[in-house]
């Protein structure tokens, strides 16, 4: 019965008919028509600045002509410019005063505010607005704050008869100031990333905790931290990324000085191809900064996977 | 070691819903006691204020004449199997194991000494180096019993631990728990709305329902002498059939009088039941099938439901209600079927408006 069903033409037929319906995985090109935009504009906005960038860093460019092939030269001259390199020192110093920091206060607090009170809401949103002012309003505070003389800080300390650390104006204190200032701003994004990572462990396993035996501290070593170790990675290789591209706090609050010392990679790359116009040297400083950040993020996630979770 | 535990009054409010309400009871050592009831009866709630997971509102907790209801979970001498199984996800199956114990300062000579008793008990030694993401259900329930077990608690809580695997493991895993208890001869409080695992596991159940302890007894007593309309519902499967009956109470035992005249003899005594509106009650292997005209009453068959060893037959009475009587497994009984059906006397019930049973006598 069988084989005489499947030797008749019908039996053919229907199975010649389902076809093309039995590989619904198969590439359809229409499909490409709904990644068009996003490619549209991942390919002008981001892959073609990108690639031109490189090659403007090759070249003797300025904003009337891109000038001439001059190989590494560009690099070669940012190797021996002292300012760039103290840059590129200015920018990790930051990138170790802010990132490590925003990430143990921005668990701090989620540890703190993880519960459903009412206060826990309020402290919730307050710790979260300085997020969405902008750098300007940022700097414009805490301008305010570390004014000598009359700042907030002066007038704190002036109670106690003490003068104000100068924030602003000491070489050893101003990439301090620029990173109270940013941490101020950028303490948000950590802290909500935490609370979620905090709201997605399962209350069960903190009611098995409880059963044997687990203090508080137990508690939070042995089960806690272990729970939120990928978003730990994730906020540090976030708070890198953006750290790394500091320039409007610099900018606003000391102009880089005093003498340079808190100049960043981004802020000299500003000067040099928009205030000098150098884009060559600056597209090359440009560069260096990507391939920074790049090594660091990626340093992060293998450092991170090697050590293997294989929960 | 085990212990007894003495539940006195207690109860338990979720704001202005009251969960339990005036609870008492006694679990002696050794025994296994299964909290039976359908979702929401508060049997949950009850296992975890035993295990300290939730406060009492009112009444007290004692393990050996011990007030234990002020204590921390894990100063309760306590262990719980939880149905999510509850495993440290980032830990494996032997730091699992070993947690609760370096949390108390035991040597870590005893900690080995117990995790590998444990493992072999479970038949697990090869799982000890491995995550919980890396083990199956079933493995992972084991672990969560080999949790338990090192801590040598005086009571193990199992709250549902088997709702979460496929039917065969289930019935595997209820063998092995059986098994575990006769070996560790430990007190177990097992909550489950399976009346499977409840008949087959418990010394004793305690059916709950709706705030309260319905009926607590042995698994043959809950079943042949449920205490209320809803316990002899909810346990046994199918359920007991139920019909509204008038009452002879003239004779010596009571004769129940359906609404289209048929009428059983029972054999529970006039003298206890009161006048009102009663229910009759009685099992489907109690409902025998006969010819039409030879039974208590006839019927048309609605529905087969062969089942191997015997064949669930479901009738419509004249008045149209349905009884489910049992015939052999291969009863020649077709649908559309005029059939006689034969109430044994000696096992039907009596059910009266609030619910409360009647019994015949025991023989």
């Amino acid at each position: 019965m069988v084989d005489r069903l499947a030797m008749s033409p019908t039996a053919t037929l229907a199975v010649g008919a389902r076809t093309p319906t039995a590989d619904i995985y198969a590439p359809q090109w229409r499909n490409f028509i709904f990644v068009a935009p996003f490619l549209f504009f991942f390919t002008t906005l981001l892959l073609f600045p990108l690639l031109w960038g490189m090659w403007l860093s090759f070249h003797k460019a300025d904003t009337f002509s891109s000038g001439n092939f001059v190989g590494f030269g560009n690099y070669v001259r940012l190797y021996h410019d002292k300012v760039f390199l103290q840059s590129i020192w200015n920018t990790f110093y930051f990138v170790l005063l802010t990132v490590p920091t925003l990430a143990l206060i921005g668990l701090f607090l989620a540890l703190c505010l993880n519960r459903r009170t009412r206060t826990a809401a309020v402290l919730r949103t307050l710790f979260f607005s300085s997020s969405v002012l902008s750098v300007t309003i940022v700097t414009l505070i805490w301008r305010i704050v570390f004014i000598p003389n009359v700042g907030l800080l002066s007038t704190i300390y002036g109670w106690f008869g003490a003068t104000a650390p100068a924030f602003i104006s000491d070489p050893n204190l101003a990439m301090v100031g620029i990173a109270i200032a940013t941490i101020w701003w950028c303490i948000g994004l950590p802290m909500m990333l935490f609370l979620s990572a905090l709201q997605q462990i399962p209350q069960d396993i903190y009611e098995a905790a409880a059963l044997d035996n687990a203090n508080r501290w137990q508690t939070l070593r042995s089960i806690t931290l272990p729970s939120i170790k990928r978003t730990f990675i994730l906020v540090i290789i976030i708070q890198i990324v953006l750290q790394f591209q500091l320039f409007g706090q610099a900018w606003l609050m000391t102009r880089g000085g005093p003498n340079n010392l808190t100049k960043p990679i981004v802020l000299y790359i500003y000067d040099t191809a928009f205030r000098r116009w150098d884009l060559g040297l600056g597209a090359a400083a440009s560069e260096i900064l990507f391939i920074l950040i790049l090594i660091a993020a990626m340093a992060q996630y293998l450092v991170t996977r090697s050590r293997g979770d294989q929960a | 070691m085990t212990a007894d535990i003495e539940i006195r009054n207690v109860s338990k409010q979720f704001g202005a819903m009251t969960v339990l309400d005036h609870l008492s009871l006694s679990i002696r050592a050794r025994e296994f006691i299964v909290f039976l009831g359908p979702s929401g009866c508060g049997k949950s709630t009850l296992l975890r204020m035993i295990a300290g997971l939730e406060a009492v509102d009112s009444g007290e907790i004692a393990i050996n004449n011990e007030r234990i209801d002020h204590l921390p979970p894990g100063k309760r001498g306590i262990a719980m199997v939880f149905q999510s199984y509850a495993l440290y996800p980032h830990m494996t199956v032997r730091d699992n194991m070993a947690f609760g114990l370096a949390n108390i300062g035991v040597p870590g000579k005893v900690i080995e000494a117990r995790i590998n008793e444990a493992a072999r008990i479970l038949e697990m030694p090869h799982l000890l180096d491995r995550k919980p993401g890396q083990l199956s259900g079933g493995q992972r329930q084991r672990v969560a019993i080999g949790r338990a077990i090192v801590k040598e608690p005086k009571a193990f809580l199992f709250d549902e631990p088997l709702s979460n695997l496929d039917a065969a493991l289930r019935t595997r895993t209820r063998i092995e728990l059986a098994q575990l208890h006769q070996r560790l001869q430990s007190t177990m409080i097992f909550v489950t709305h399976d009346q499977v695992e409840a008949m087959t596991l418990a010394d004793r159940i305690v059916v709950m329902n709706n705030r309260k302890i319905d009926q607590i007894g042995t698994p043959m007593e809950i079943y042949e002498r449920p205490a209320t309309k809803f316990v002899a519902g909810f346990v046994g499967a199918p359920a007991m059939n139920f019909v509204d009956a008038t009452l002879n109470k003239s004779g010596e035992n009571a004769t129940a009088r359906f609404a289209d005249g048929i009428s059983v003899q029972t054999e529970i005594a006039s003298s206890q039941l009161t006048d009102g509106k009663y229910t009759f009650g009685i099992r489907s292997e109690d409902v025998r099938i006969v010819a039409a005209g030879q039974g208590n009453a006839d019927g048309v068959v609605d529905v087969l439901e062969r089942l191997g060893e015997r064949t669930l037959i479901y009738a419509r009475l004249g008045d149209g209600q349905q009884i489910v009587g049992s015939d052999a497994g291969n009863s020649r009984v077709a649908v559309g079927d005029r059939i006689g059906l034969a109430f044994d006397g000696q096992k039907s019930h009596l059910f009266n408006e609030t619910g409360r049973a009647w019994h015949a006598r025991e023989a």
